[in-house]
């Protein structure tokens, strides 16, 4: 099984996202912002960090990276990707997600080991857990204010397509607590908190985030 | 060159003296040109020619103890250490302070910058970063404007260029309302083939500068600012020479850099901080063949009506220099194009012996390059003792009223615990990503940051930042010892074995004999210490003139150690577990001189600090490294700030447990007094005779305290606290002042 990881310039987590590939037992497949080619991936990950900076609204340029051109179309196809941090902001501004990330209420950075609730273990990247289980990730970012219409979160609510909920505080204000959105098939899926960072309890608060990984491994072999 | 002897020269303006002047004109042979003026003013200022303290850093030097892991020493942009498997550390630590008092948030912003492309510069990449940080008093109006945009600048820098945040320090007086402290270190890794040299050799060779086009900003950092004392009220008037920080940009040079050193593609390389263009040009030259030519007019600009002073003045961000073999000068150019980074051949290394600029043809400098970089003046400036220091040694701490009973007690540790420099810093560190890179295995509220950094074998390094400038006030000697002392506990506390010292040395005006002493004994304090522990000084950093008018600040070293840990798995953090022996290790004598409870209870500082006991804190290092690696400990927690009592509340809470604890003799002085050199620890079950038996055998006095557990922290006969009621204690105090 071969997951791509996309560096973008301004990429920091791509190195973390492809360790916790490997420990889940795949193979992380380095991809490059500025190439118009996916490798032949199985499925790819959308790494934290600051794209091309971010000075503008976080994701907003990333969007329009070569490799964008090729991503979209295939995960419209049904090819998993998950997008954490700033993967979440590039795919809700490429379109891949309702909605948009904005400034945390506090406006400050937040960076704290954080109780999730798993709502929906169906999508491609939760399947190993349980619905309604608790897992302890850190969230560490500026811009993470999940918001949408309400047309959109009633959509997103009725379809269950809220994947993670921040379970005790709300960290960043973000509407109804939502920490990590899917699309309509459960194969696209963003979120906040930064599960890479949470596979091994000597450098993260946990190793509840392997889920993730190991998720997209049974999914993609069954 | 146009040279009009009639006009007098703004030198003075320059921060230049009627001396220095004339040593110029000597130096050349004729009056300066503007350029050659401007140059020599910031090389020759105190920021970066250390004309006023180089005479005592000497001692880090001549005193320095045998060590076999030094790869390179001062003098270079950082030292190297080697932590073995072939892998070598650099670390340094650097001051922003000026800039950080008149614009908080790029002032530290760029601080962060600065010290990362250091450590770049030696051929490491840079793997995380720490700062110490002082402000005013908590509540005062300004510290509300200082510290939020401090901390958001290096929250917005340091997160963006992915480098963990580990650890540093926070803390208030109000000797800093004025003259905030921004010090701000980073530590990288390479192999021992990477080191890299800042020397510009081989004739013909290319000299290209990269990154950030040259804008007019910063213009006067190094020299009008960091090298003068504030007067009151006209820090506005100083803006225009802090620099403004783009971390994306940096983010690629790293990578940029690291790509061409490893294809081989750099001879020599510095990067662009204090005295920018000027500074990498002298130095560069000095350390190599001593000959370059440069063409000013190819130094890609931000600002077309810059000329050939400013362009040599400017501080702007994110630029370095490297040189480069002719035939790969494409290769370079290519890489720097593969990471979107501008990049521009300005000239060559030479063999003639002088540094020589042009402008559009003409020659605007010609000098030595040695004279600049090397040769600057160097100040033996008087020192007196001031005739206060008599006074303040004599009001002790051992006059003030003590608490009486139980309830005394225990409210004198509530109250230690909310005061804004003991208080829960998450307000601060929440704002820094410590995750990134996923190497981070401690990092705050431990004691020490601790990374891996190879996976395979567990190896790591630790590393501690620490200051106590109310010890130094009392006395500097003494004081820098204790600091160097806890900065080496820290380290120890992990479970590494400390190795090296970094310093960031932050003093008032130097043209004050009194500060000159308080330098001078601060100097002679770390260089004795570091020479009896047996870690020599790898580098530093100097700040004067933090003072503001006749007001200095109280003299702040700050100091930081460098430890190897054998295997990061079996790290030892502060968290109790619980259902464990809590032992203090090392003598308690009374000692409350400068102390925490004197500060925060009755406003004192007199008397004289804590006796520093080098040696004993050498066999405490030896214990803790020992014990960690036969797994005898649990958690181990230096003690220092407020003492046993604040150390046994942060444990409790941090590790989620209770404890309770019986203390023989005076529970006061057992709770709140500071001697060096301890610590308490958590034994393993199953360990505590071997531990007992060890620490005999080491010669470090163990006492068995208590046992952690419950939900409370408990002093028999004395007091009890809820964990609930510490933490409130604790984590309200910085929400509540700032927001």
């Amino acid at each position: 099984m071969r997951i791509g990881v996309i560096t973008f310039p301004g990429s920091l987590d791509d190195v973390d996202a492809a360790r916790a590939v490997r420990r889940a037992g795949a193979d992380a497949v380095p991809l490059w912002h500025g190439d118009r080619d996916l490798g032949g991936v199985d499925a790819v990950i959308l790494p934290g960090g600051f794209s091309y900076g971010d000075y503008l609204r976080c994701g907003a340029i990333a969007r329009f990276a070569p490799v964008m051109g090729e991503l979209v179309p295939a995960a419209r196809k049904g090819l998993p990707v998950l997008g954490i941090c700033n993967g979440f902001q590039i795919l809700c501004e490429a379109g891949l997600l309702p909605g948009v990330l904005t400034r945390n209420a506090g406006r400050r950075f937040v960076t704290r080991d954080l109780r999730l609730r798993v709502e929906n273990a169906a999508t491609a990247w939760t399947g190993s857990y349980e619905a309604g289980q608790e897992i302890v990730v850190p969230l560490k970012s500026g811009e993470g204010r999940y918001t949408a219409p309400p047309d959109i979160l009633e959509a997103l609510e009725t379809e269950r397509r809220v994947v993670i909920r921040y379970a005790d505080d709300n960290p960043n204000g973000a509407v109804a607590s939502i920490a990590g959105i899917c699309d309509e098939r459960g194969t696209v899926v963003g979120l906040m908190p930064h599960p890479e960072h949470a596979t091994d309890p000597l450098t993260g608060p946990s190793a509840d985030g392997l889920g993730f990984f190991t998720s997209i491994l049974a999914g993609v072999r069954a | 060159m146009t040279n009009q002897t009639s006009v007098t020269q703004p030198y003075a303006a320059l921060g230049l003296t009627d001396d220095e002047y004339a040593t110029i004109i000597t130096t050349l042979g004729r009056r300066p040109t503007d350029a050659e003026l401007a140059l020599y003013s910031v090389m020759w200022s105190e920021h970066c020619s250390y004309k006023s303290s180089k005479a005592h850093l000497r001692q880090f030097g001549s005193k320095a103890p045998t060590s076999t892991a030094l790869l390179a020493g001062i003098g270079h942009n950082a030292g190297v250490v080697d932590i073995g498997q072939g892998y070598a550390v650099t670390f340094k630590v650097e001051s922003h302070n000026h800039p950080s008092y008149v614009e908080p948030h790029q002032g530290a912003a760029t601080g962060v910058g600065g010290i990362v492309r250091d450590i770049l510069a030696m051929g490491a990449r840079p793997v995380a970063v720490m700062d110490a940080l002082r402000f005013g008093p908590a509540d005062a109006h300004d510290t509300a404007r200082v510290l939020p945009g401090v901390v958001g600048g290096i929250s917005f820098y340091g997160n963006c260029l992915g480098l963990p945040n580990i650890g540093g320090e926070l803390d208030f007086d109000a000797c800093y309302a004025g003259n905030p402290l921004v010090n701000a270190l980073c530590v990288g890794v390479m192999r021992h083939a990477d080191l890299q040299i800042a020397a510009a050799t081989g004739p013909g060779n290319k000299v290209i500068i990269f990154g950030s086009r040259t804008g007019p900003d910063g213009i006067g950092g190094a020299s009008v600012l960091a090298s003068a004392s504030f007067s009151a009220g006209g820090e506005g008037a100083k803006r225009p020479s802090v620099q403004v920080g783009d971390p994306f940009l940096e983010k690629l040079l790293i990578e940029c850099c690291l790509e061409a050193f490893a294809a081989g593609l750099v001879v020599g390389i510095q990067d662009l901080g204090a005295a920018g263009v000027a500074c990498a040009t002298t130095e560069l030259a000095a350390a190599g063949t001593k000959g370059m030519r440069v063409q000013l007019d190819k130094v890609p600009l931000r600002d077309p009506s810059l000329g050939p002073p400013e362009i040599l003045m400017s501080e702007s961000q994110e630029r370095m220099m490297a040189v480069v073999e002719p035939g790969n000068v494409e290769r370079f150019l290519a890489l720097c194009a593969k990471w979107d980074i501008e990049a521009a051949e300005i000239g060559e290394v030479t063999s003639h012996g002088r540094l020589t600029m042009s402008w559009h043809g003409e020659t605007v400098v010609d000098i030595p390059p040695g004279s600049a970089a090397d040769d600057g003046p160097v100040y033996f400036r008087s020192i007196r003792r001031p005739a206060s220091q008599d006074a303040l040694e004599q009001d002790a701490a051992d006059a003030l009223p003590r608490p009486d009973g139980g309830d005394e007690l225990r409210a004198a540790l509530l109250a230690v615990l909310a005061a804004p420099g003991q208080a829960a810093k998450n307000w601060v560190t929440d704002q820094y990503d410590r995750y990134v890179r996923g190497d981070t295995v401690l990092a705050m509220p431990e004691d020490g940051g601790l990374l891996r950094v190879d996976e395979r074998t567990g190896l790591g390094i630790a590393l501690a930042l620490d200051g106590n400038a109310r010890y130094c006030a009392l006395d500097p000697y003494r004081g820098t010892q204790l600091v160097l002392s806890e900065s080496f506990r820290n380290v120890a506390v992990t479970g590494a074995r400390p190795l090296a010292v970094t310093n960031c040395l932050n003093f008032g005006s130097p043209e004050d004999p009194a500060v000159m002493w308080q330098f001078a004994e601060a100097v002679r304090g770390l260089a004795d210490g570091c020479q009896a522990l047996g870690v020599p000084v790898t580098g530093g950093n100097v700040s004067f003139y933090n003072q503001t008018g006749t007001d200095a600040i109280h003299p702040t070293p700050v100091v930081g150690v460098l430890g190897v840990h054998d295997d990061v798995r079996r790290r030892l953090g502060i968290g109790f577990p619980p259902g464990v022996a809590l032992l203090v290790l090392g003598r308690t004598r009374p000692e409350l001189g400068g102390s925490v409870w004197a500060h925060v209870l009755h406003g004192h500082l007199g008397g004289r600090p804590p006796r520093p006991d080098l040696a004993a804190e050498s066999r405490l290092a030896a214990l803790l490294a020992r014990a960690c690696a036969d797994g005898m400990l649990a958690a181990a927690h230096d003690l220092s700030d407020g003492g046993l009592a604040v150390a046994l509340a942060e444990s409790c809470l941090r590790g989620g447990t209770g404890c309770r604890v019986e203390l023989g003799g005076d529970p006061f002085t057992a709770l709140f007094s500071e001697s060096a050199a301890r610590a308490v620890v958590a034994v393993r079950p199953e360990q505590e005779t071997a531990f007992g038996a060890l620490a005999e055998e080491l010669g470090v006095p163990a006492t068995v305290i208590g046992r952690t557990g419950g939900d409370a922290l408990a002093v028999d006969g004395c007091f009890q606290i809820p964990l609930a009621e510490l933490a409130a204690a604790r984590e309200g105090t910085l929400p509540r002042i700032f927001g």
